[in-house]
């Protein structure tokens, strides 16, 4: 059985931004009893024991944990990469080389676009300048910087000019990843997903500004899936690569599988690794053997998986069926109507976004 | 991409990026932001060569000391590799 190389460790879902794009669950409220800080270190522990050797450290934003920089120290005591993955809300000077000194290796900042009023609109709340500051703080204090933009709708056209505001913030890597429809963004589908005029002109301005940044920044472009011919290798294979384990203690495949109606595991009952090679969770999407056709006789299944099992029980109600968006799953009209439907010319390019606002209980 | 790596350059870790020796799976690794190579043997110790003091050139003359089958140009294209992802930085003379 192979091992996983990352964890996604989803340390609170309590967060200062109220985007509409927000992927996590909608019953937020269910993830408010966190694990403690004495649970992490273990899990952590246990992570690396597994063979786990990168760290991702998200949310909701991670730096509304008080303990991150315990977190993050025993992390690098462990020997893991570590990744934080944050608003920059609340990444303090101070905050910043507490996490330097205890060891934090790169920091990813998400932007909402490149110009304040619309970045603040789309985040739902003013924080554009402090996530400038924050990314110059980053590259002052020696860390490789990403900046993280998810794509959608009302901002996919400033493509160009994002990449421009990385390249001035001396950023190392862009992610430029389009909307994923799981969790609150799955409400606002209509309003976020692109038109195809949209996605070739903001895939022109990628093509471009690679061949002028190479060698000195790199740009990830991630394809928004309802728009490909065949489906993302979600987690590069169900229990494969990766692992994900959220606010409670949970442990998932993938971040988006809470809603998938499967057996729960939790860090609090078992063993990371015996969840990973034992429990019925991670078996059920495992390898091929699960495939219905046309999945089962693709020369594609090794390649893709069988795409992603939240999509295809979000699309369909069984999480056991091919991906809809590939073009030879037999639900692909579910995905091609959608589709249709974004690039009728009564759609407006900036529909009304329901902003997602944090009502948990704070810790 | 193609980055020419002179046998007079001095090449060394770019500083975000670590190697290191990941016991469970028994090899040598390159971690990076949201990356993880896996070595074979001959990889990681050319790296392990890599301080930006030794020259491409020293460091070929090292592993042949080690092996009997190193070229040179093996070790340049790894390094120009690696290089062409920032992993490796070159000084120059």
């Amino acid at each position: 059985m192979d091992r996983p190389f990352g964890l996604l460790a989803e340390l609170t879902y309590r967060c200062p931004l109220s985007c509409a794009y927000c992927s996590n669950p909608l019953n937020l409220a269910d993830y408010g009893d966190e694990l403690t800080t004495a649970e992490w270190q273990r899990v952590l522990a246990e992570a690396q024991e597994l063979g786990v050797l990168q760290l991702h450290l998200s949310g909701g934003e991670p730096l509304q944990r008080r303990d991150v920089v315990e977190i993050v120290n025993s992390a690098n005591e462990l020997g893991l990469y570590t990744n934080l993955i944050t608003s920059a809300l609340g990444l303090s000077r101070r905050r910043a080389e507490q996490l330097r000194a205890a060891g934090l290796d790169h920091v990813q900042i998400s932007i909402q676009a490149n110009e304040p009023a619309v970045s603040d609109r789309i985040a739902g709340t003013p924080s554009f300048e402090r996530k400038i500051e924050a990314a110059r703080m980053v590259k002052e204090l020696g860390w490789p910087l990403t900046v993280n933009v998810v794509l959608h709708r009302h901002n996919i056209d400033r493509v160009a000019d994002m990449l421009r505001l990385a390249e001035e913030l001396k950023a190392d890597r862009i992610e430029l990843a389009n909307t994923q429809y799981y969790g609150w963004a799955w409400r606002n589908r209509a309003a976020l997903l692109p038109s195809k005029a949209q996605l070739e002109r903001a895939e022109a301005a990628v093509r471009a500004a690679r061949v002028r940044l190479q060698g000195r920044m790199d740009v990830i472009y991630v394809l928004p899936d309802y728009y490909s011919q065949y489906p993302k290798p979600c987690m590069g294979g169900w229990g494969k690569r990766q692992l994900t384990v959220v606010p409670n203690g949970d442990v998932l495949p993938c971040p988006a599988a809470h809603a998938l109606p499967l057996p729960r595991a939790s860090v609090r009952e078992d063993s990371l690794a015996w969840i990973w090679t034992e429990s019925a969770l991670f078996q059920r999407f495992r390898g091929t053997d699960w495939m219905p056709d046309p999945c089962r006789s693709c020369s594609r299944r090794e390649i893709d998986f069988g795409g992603c099992r939240c999509q295809a029980f979000q699309l369909t109600g069984d999480a056991a069926r091919t991906d809809p968006v590939c073009h030879l799953s037999p639900d692909h009209g579910i995905v091609a109507k959608t589709v249709q439907a974004a690039n009728e010319g009564t759609r407006p390019t900036e529909g009304v976004l329901i902003p997602r606002r944090y009502r948990g209980h704070a810790r | 991409m193609d980055t020419a790596v002179p046998s007079s350059s001095r090449p060394e870790l770019a500083p975000h990026v670590r190697l290191t020796f990941d016991r469970a799976r028994d090899r040598h690794v390159l971690l990076g932001p949201e990356s993880v190579a896996i070595l074979n043997r001959t990889g990681a110790d050319i790296l392990g060569l890599c301080n930006g003091q030794r020259t491409v050139s020293e460091i070929v003359q090292e592993l042949q000391g080690r092996y009997n089958r190193v070229v040179d140009d093996e070790v340049q294209q790894f390094l120009a590799r690696l290089v062409a992802k920032r992993y490796v930085e070159i000084s120059h003379g």
